[in-house]
């Protein structure tokens, strides 16, 4: 084993080229992966083409505001791009130097001020899918923030115009009577009354307008509240059920070295036991264990022997490199560099799952080229799929993912890696242990796989 | 092989099937030492699978050999090979893994052996076809085997670098080697094999010197369409055309 190992360490020493590649290759890709998951989305670039005169203002509960200032703070979701008219909006949406336009009418204050008719806005935009939904959902994500805004300005409006009802007052309003008695004063007035009252149909008259104006100033002061709840229905308390909250670029990190050193550990082990095929050198390696008994001697190595020394040293270059990329990062990022011994932990057993992983898929392939061919596609995928969160997709869908995923490799090195550098859940031990089964399942995938020697 | 020396290899009752197909089918001989047997038929007659199970690549089905792997050098087809690493390196490797008492003079004994020492630092994918089979022969003598199988060992090399590698092979058996080769190339067995073993469908159906077969193949020709041409059998002396009618008389194409 040892001058296998020796062998196979000479090859990579003369392989500079694949080995530069197989280093850099997933370390650059693992970094662009790790700044796009920490990094938010651009804001899309959207023409803003305001309609109104300036300085019209809309008056909602008494408020005055000004709806360029309200348009510049409604928009400050996109890179909003101020257009003079509809036609220019349209032709840069045209031309691709705006994803989307919105054009704010010039009846808009009016309406808005009239409490009675809807205002609209037109939104006119163009692109692929992706940029649709971007542009739709920041758009819709403004536009409801907007609507939150006026609704609440109408619900002070009209609590401040149920207050004056019950308490009484002036009105402010042009042509009511000075000093009028509010709803909630009515029943203690008219009690007033009727107690100097005769027994009579006047005086029944009486109780049925108290009862009737005790019942309407118990539900106008309920009216407030329910106006209250209307404007904001639902109220956000968030809790963290369990784990600790992992922050999103150290979140980042994890997964750009899990990215890197699977690629690592996969390729070079497909790569290294593809090979031992491809110079037709397995049958002259293994003969002699699939003879008659009694025949066995003669094994130059033993099919458990090759697969562990390919393994292993797939695994000792998979986990250098991550490591060194983990430390690296801890330069930029805060880490804590007090469980380092986790870290390693982890990333022993997941470059160990990985190349587990890689020597089954190099028993099966015929060449080096074919098996790195499957290791990309294993790879990627299951990158892919391991990091969808649950919640974004059905829960038929989710549940196939999470089985796919736990059968493989990545999901669980991510896991274990996340446990060891965020404390995340699962702890640290499932993660290993879920780990450790991997590396005996594809080991014994792989051993299956070299039954065949041509 | 004469019947008073002792058999460097004894091959009894061997038969291989895969799934409902009969790849080889009770097939016995024995090989003397320093023999040079070629064993010769058809595309799927069962000649690698022969050589395949005397070098322990595979578990036959039923039968047996006298020879355990280790004492049967195995020179397979294509040259098996590191082709990153030179040629020393390559006869270092398998010496170490051949537990070779002494893998230096193992190294060097071959390095001689096959002419090849001006070549020793050079990487396998740098040298000729020819070379590259030699050095695929010589790992499999690095362990000075009793026996020595090579299927098909000449397949696409010229007829210098042909030469050349029979003449090694004449070496060796000459130094008490016994060899086993496979081969399609009739006129090899003519000119290098002192016995033929002439496999078709997994049977051994001829099993004695090339002139014995040719001899064998006139009688069968002569006997069996008198009318024919009989030109190119003994004594004619075509081994190719007696080997076509040999086996068109059982039925082989």
């Amino acid at each position: 084993m040892i001058a296998l190992l020796r062998k196979d360490i000479l090859i990579l020493r003369r392989s500079r080229l694949t080995v530069a590649l197989l280093v850099l290759y997933p370390v650059a890709i693992a970094l662009l992966i790790g700044l796009a998951l920490s990094r938010g989305p651009a804001k899309p670039r959207v023409a803003v083409v305001n309609e109104t005169t300036p300085g019209a203002r809309v008056e909602v509960g008494g408020r005055s505001v000004d709806v360029s200032a309200y348009a510049s703070q409604l928009f400050d979701q996109v890179e909003a791009v101020p257009t003079a008219t509809r036609a220019q909006a349209v032709a840069k949406i045209q031309s691709g130097d705006v994803l989307a336009a919105v054009v704010i009418p010039h009846d808009i204050a009016a309406r808005l001020s009239s409490d009675v008719s809807q205002a609209h806005l037109e939104v006119l935009y163009n692109g692929d899918a992706l940029e649709q939904s971007l542009v739709q959902s920041s758009l819709n994500s403004a536009l409801a923030q907007a609507n939150l805004g006026f609704s609440e300005q109408i619900q002070r409006a009209a609590a401040q115009a149920i207050g004056l009802l019950l308490r009484g007052g002036n009105l402010g309003v042009l042509g009511a009577p000075p000093n009028l008695v509010g709803l909630g004063q009515i029943p203690a007035l008219l009690r007033r009354v009727i107690a100097h009252q005769p027994p009579g149909p006047d005086r029944e008259a009486l109780e049925r307008t108290l009862a009737f104006a005790t019942f309407a100033a118990e539900n106008l002061t309920l009216s407030k509240t329910v106006l209250q709840t209307i404007s904001q229905p639902i109220a956000v308390e968030t809790k963290l059920l369990h784990g600790r909250r992992t922050p999103l670029d150290t979140f980042a990190v994890v997964v750009a070295v899990a990215i890197s050193e699977m690629f690592i550990g996969l390729l070079l082990a497909a790569g290294a036991v593809a090979l031992e095929r491809e110079e037709h050198v397995l049958g002259r390696l293994l003969r002699g264990a699939g003879s008659a008994s009694g025949r066995a001697r003669g094994v130059l190595v033993s099919r458990n022997a090759l697969l562990a020394e390919k393994s292993l040293l797939s695994a000792v270059c998979a986990f250098a490199v991550a490591f060194a990329m983990l430390a690296g990062i801890g330069a930029f990022v805060s880490l804590d560099w007090s469980r380092v011994p986790l870290w390693l932990a982890a990333l022993a057993l997941a470059a160990l799952a990985f190349a587990a992983l890689g020597v089954s898929i190099g028993a099966l392939a015929r060449e080096v080229r074919a098996a790195s061919l499957l290791a990309f596609l294993f790879s990627l995928p299951l990158a892919f799929l391991a990091l969808v969160p649950s919640g974004s997709v059905g829960h038929g869908l989710y549940d196939a993912i999470s089985a796919v995923s736990f059968v493989f490799p990545f999901k669980a090195a991510l896991e274990a890696l996340d446990a060891a550098v965020n404390q995340s859940s699962p702890g640290l031990p499932v993660s290993l242990v879920h780990l450790a089964a991997l590396v005996a399942l594809f080991g014994a995938l792989a051993r299956v796989g070299l039954r065949r020697l041509d | 092989m004469s019947p008073t020396t002792i058999p460097a290899l004894s091959v009894s009752g061997l038969a291989m099937r895969y799934g409902e197909r009969e790849a080889l089918r009770d097939v016995s001989f024995e090989a003397g030492a320093g023999e040079l047997v070629a064993v010769v038929g058809p595309n799927g007659a069962g000649k690698t699978t022969l050589l395949s199970i005397l070098a322990g690549l595979q578990r036959p089905s039923a039968g047996s050999v006298s020879r355990a792997p280790d004492e049967v050098g195995w020179v397979p087809q294509q040259p098996a090979l590191y082709a990153k690493l030179t040629v020393a390196e390559n006869l270092a490797l398998f010496a170490r893994l051949e537990r070779v008492a002494d893998p230096d003079a193992a190294v060097d004994r071959m390095l001689e052996q096959t002419g090849l020492r001006e070549r020793a630092s050079d990487q396998l994918s740098r040298l000729s076809g020819g070379n590259r089979q030699r050095v695929n022969v010589a790992i499999g003598l690095l362990s000075r085997p009793p026996v020595l199988a090579l299927d098909e060992p000449s397949t696409a090399l010229d007829p210098g670098q042909r030469e050349r590698l029979w003449s090694f092979i004449r070496d060796l058996a000459g130094e008490g080697t016994s060899v086993l080769f496979s081969t399609h190339d009739v006129a090899e067995v003519q000119r290098y094999a002192a016995r033929a073993l002439v496999l078709a469908d997994g049977r051994l159906l001829f099993d004695g010197t090339p002139a014995e077969f040719l001899a064998a193949a006139g009688r069968e020709r002569q006997s069996g369409d008198s009318g024919e041409d009989s030109a190119g059998v003994p004594g004619g002396g075509d081994f190719e055309d007696a080997f076509v009618s040999f086996l068109r008389a059982r039925g082989e194409r």
